[in-house]
């Protein structure tokens, strides 16, 4: 890939960045599920590996965090945009040298923020840890060239339309590059108090309603037309799924501080916005199993049809929860507590995972002109993510349960911390899981960049059988 | 591109985010910038400083260019005895707090007190000042520069006080973000059951001028915004922040150990692999007792912390 960097843009094949973004988002989820299984070691036992500062939980709970948002998911993010904005524009790429440039950059910035995370040099606050020299970086050489990538693709297509998918594309690249900048405001002018605290939590709420979700749906809308031949269900229900998450997603910020001295009005507004998120969720689920009709035998026999649908059937539980849990006839139950860690996980591991992993399954494939190395491979990586990331979710959930009546109940707080021990192991095994599947699938992609069969021009890759 | 549905599209999306914005942001901030800075606000900025988090004086979060809280017992010019008063120390260079230098912050009537009565504005970062939180006779709260009202000066100031009676809460505090502490204790009893545990919430305006806020999210240990106030023992802190398993068998808090440095309080280096070795030896009930924790350094990031922990009241 490194000798593309300076190659005219010309001569750089076609897909070369989505491969090159692809594999590093794999790379970033071994190294992300990697960290999250160590810290959830070190929770479940404490005298694991101590004594290290740089390998205490403090130091390297956000680097797992980071490492999963903005290595794994939003580089899956970029592979996909690489490949699918071009495919339905019916065009190339605007610029195949901007799209390897922004993936290379996007790693050597996250990793030096990844480190200047790990040294303890952090802005204290949650989801938006990074210093701001490291968001001005984010926000000049990651976010916003990937942006203009897409949009000139959008631009420059060959359609006379414009698909769903890259509705969503456009609007959750240039919604990123706002919020990004706007929520990191108090870091660049030194804004104190409540108005930090809020700001923090706008940036937090954002960044998941107005970039993870939102592109992580749109990645569905192409993945399962595309596969199983079927058109979108509906066009008219895209709409109503586009524009209820820029109208209803971007609003509810403050259900995240409903237990903080926020004014009134805006927390009960917040959450009022919080249960209509079920509008854009109800939507978007029902517009993809609709448009499985007739086509549930792929749910069985095809891994990306089987990774998709699995993860819009996790948005339902993920959008009952988030739409009810902050409310506060509920909240005050499980704030801060493991529900809101398993509800988290169900969002990016659960949801969100699955739906990008399906995309840089068939992206790779149909990019790189291979078919799948090893079906098993898929097989045994699909169950470990599915059963690990259950586990942890079913582990913290009811951690999460038994912290909410610790708090009405008033015991003391060791004997919470007691009685949540099993399910800290669990968490662990669960998380532990995840991270072995991760390295099963760097595996087979890998060996399906050197020893897949080649996809003859014309064919999907999905058309060729597998040969393991 | 040249598709009318876009161009329509287009300025409903602007107007959907831009309206979006206005009721999440700007209506939002006229709120919270009327909040009036309370007494809890104002001590609060004045012992934790301009920033806790990294920024240019102290980029790796070691506590550099940092205030002290100190209790005086005698006056730091003339000697003479005097109420144990708080006075915030600010050596030459320490950047002063959002309140002192945006007096805005503080809301009206703190603004007006703390430039008419306290001189804020005459504070001199170059030399240095010592605040001190004041009320008039109406409890109204605002800060005083008392180098300019009394001429007290930050060396002076810190030998009336002495070692003993000073905090190096804000040093603390930058340990406290650089360690992570807050992904575990929150700083946010919250506004339900939780003040009978953990104390009362705080109030709108106990965060003005405090930067980052740290509330944390994520509890899986108790919440400290009000722990100085339930465990005030230093020995206890010390005891368990070197390993918090010698008083709380069941804690899944990490060991703190390295925060004591390479000496203890008398300058001998401190042997952690002996340490550990025998406490190893403890729990496997080869040994009766564990071993001795070392006594912190006086200047060691264990003190720190322990002092901000101390000033959680």
């Amino acid at each position: 890939m490194f000798k593309y960097l300076l190659a005219k843009n010309e001569d750089i094949p076609h897909g070369a960045s989505a491969v090159y973004w692809g594999f590093s988002a794999i790379v970033w989820f071994v190294i992300g599920t990697g960290l999250g299984s160590f810290n959830a070691a070190k929770l479940a036992f404490p005298d694991f590996v101590t004594g290290y500062e740089f390998l205490a939980f403090g130091h390297m709970r956000q680097v797992h965090v980071h490492a999963v948002i903005f290595g794994w998911i939003s580089m899956a993010f970029g592979m996909a945009m690489m490949y699918i904005t071009p495919a339905l524009g019916n065009t190339r790429l605007w610029s195949e040298k901007l799209g390897l440039w922004n993936a290379f950059l996007w790693n050597i910035g996250l990793s030096l923020g990844l480190v200047v995370l790990w040294a303890g040099m952090t802005s204290g606050r949650e989801y938006s840890d990074f210093p701001w020299f490291i968001d001005l970086y984010i926000i000049t050489f990651m976010v916003v060239p990937l942006g203009v990538n897409v949009w000139m693709t959008i631009i420059n297509r060959r359609t006379q339309g414009i698909y769903t998918t890259n509705w969503f594309f456009g609007a959750a690249t240039f919604m990123l590059a706002i919020v990004f900048t706007v929520g990191n405001l108090p870091e660049f002018f030194h804004l104190t108090g409540l108005t930090e605290a809020y700001l923090t939590w706008w940036f937090a709420h954002n960044v998941l309603g107005l970039w993870i979700t939102p592109v992580a749906a749109a990645i569905a809308y192409y993945t399962i037309p595309k596969v199983t031949g079927n058109p979108l269900y509906s066009h008219r229900i895209g709409h109503l799924h586009f524009w209820s998450v820029v109208v209803f997603y971007s609003t509810p910020a403050a259900h995240h501080l409903m237990s903080a001295p926020l004014p009134e009005w805006l927390k009960s507004f917040a959450s009022v916005e919080g249960v209509l998120i079920l509008v854009p969720a109800i939507a978007f689920v029902s517009n993809i199993l609709l448009t499985m009709q007739g086509k549930w035998n792929m749910f069985v026999e095809n891994i990306e049809v089987r990774f998709t649908v699995t993860g819009c059937l996790m948005a339902i539980p993920l959008n009952m929860q988030g739409g009810f849990q902050q409310t506060r006839a509920i909240n005050w139950y499980i704030h801060g507590t493991g529900w809101i860690v398993a509800h988290a996980h169900l969002a990016l591991l659960g949801f969100s995972t699955f739906l990008e992993a399906a995309a840089v399954y068939l992206g790779l494939q149909s990019m790189m002109r291979r078919k799948l190395y090893s079906l098993t491979l898929a097989n045994i990586h699909f169950w470990l993510l599915l059963i690990g990331f259950t586990t942890y979710w079913v582990s913290m959930t009811i951690a999460g349960l038994i912290q909410g009546a610790g708090k009405i109940y008033e015991v003391p707080y060791i004997d919470v911390v007691i009685a949540e021990h099993p399910y800290m192991i669990a968490r662990w095994i669960g998380g532990t899981l995840v991270f072995v599947g991760n390295c099963f699938w760097l595996y087979n992609m890998w060996m399906t960049a050197r020893a897949g069969t080649e996809v003859p021009q014309g064919r999907m890759p999905h058309e060729l059988a597998y040969e393991r | 591109m040249n598709f009318r549905e876009y161009k329509v599209g287009a300025r409903f999306f602007a107007l959907a985010l831009g309206g979006s914005m206005t009721i999440t942001l700007l209506l939002p901030s006229f709120d919270i910038s009327s909040v009036s800075a309370t007494e809890v606000a104002l001590d609060k900025q004045l012992w934790a400083g301009h920033e806790s988090g990294f920024s240019l004086d102290d980029p790796l979060l070691l506590g550099w260019h940092r205030p002290e809280k100190v209790i005086l017992k005698t006056d730091p010019k003339t000697g003479q005895p005097i109420e144990a008063t708080t006075a915030y120390v600010y050596d030459k260079g320490t950047p002063f707090p959002g309140g002192v230098l945006h007096p805005g912050n503080l809301g009206k009537v703190s603004e007006r007190l703390s430039i008419n009565e306290g001189h804020i504005n005459e504070a001199n970062k170059d030399q240095g000042a010592v605040f001190l939180v004041r009320s008039n006779d109406q409890k109204q709260y605002y800060i005083e520069d008392a180098t300019v009202t009394r001429g007290w000066n930050p060396e002076q100031v810190l030998k009336a006080a002495g070692d003993s009676n000073t905090y190096y809460a804000s040093a603390g505090k930058s340990i406290f973000v650089r360690e992570g502490c807050w992904w575990c204790h929150t700083l946010l009893p919250e506004q339900t059951q939780d003040w009978q545990v953990f104390g009362a919430p705080p109030m709108l305006g106990d965060f003005n001028g405090e930067s980052p806020t740290a509330f944390g999210s994520d509890r899986k240990a108790p919440d400290l915004l009000h722990v100085g106030s339930r465990n005030a023992s230093k020995e206890w802190l010390m005891l368990h922040f070197f390993n918090p398993r010698l008083v709380q068998p069941h804690s899944i808090m990490p060991r703190f150990d390295y925060l004591w440095g390479k000496v203890d309080a008398n300058g001998k280096p401190i042997d952690y692999d002996k340490w550990r070795k025998e406490y190893s030896e403890y729990t496997e009930g080869k040994r009766i007792y564990p071993p001795e924790v070392p006594m912190y350094a006086s200047n060691s990031d264990a003190r720190h912390l322990i002092d901000f922990i101390l000033n959680l009241k």
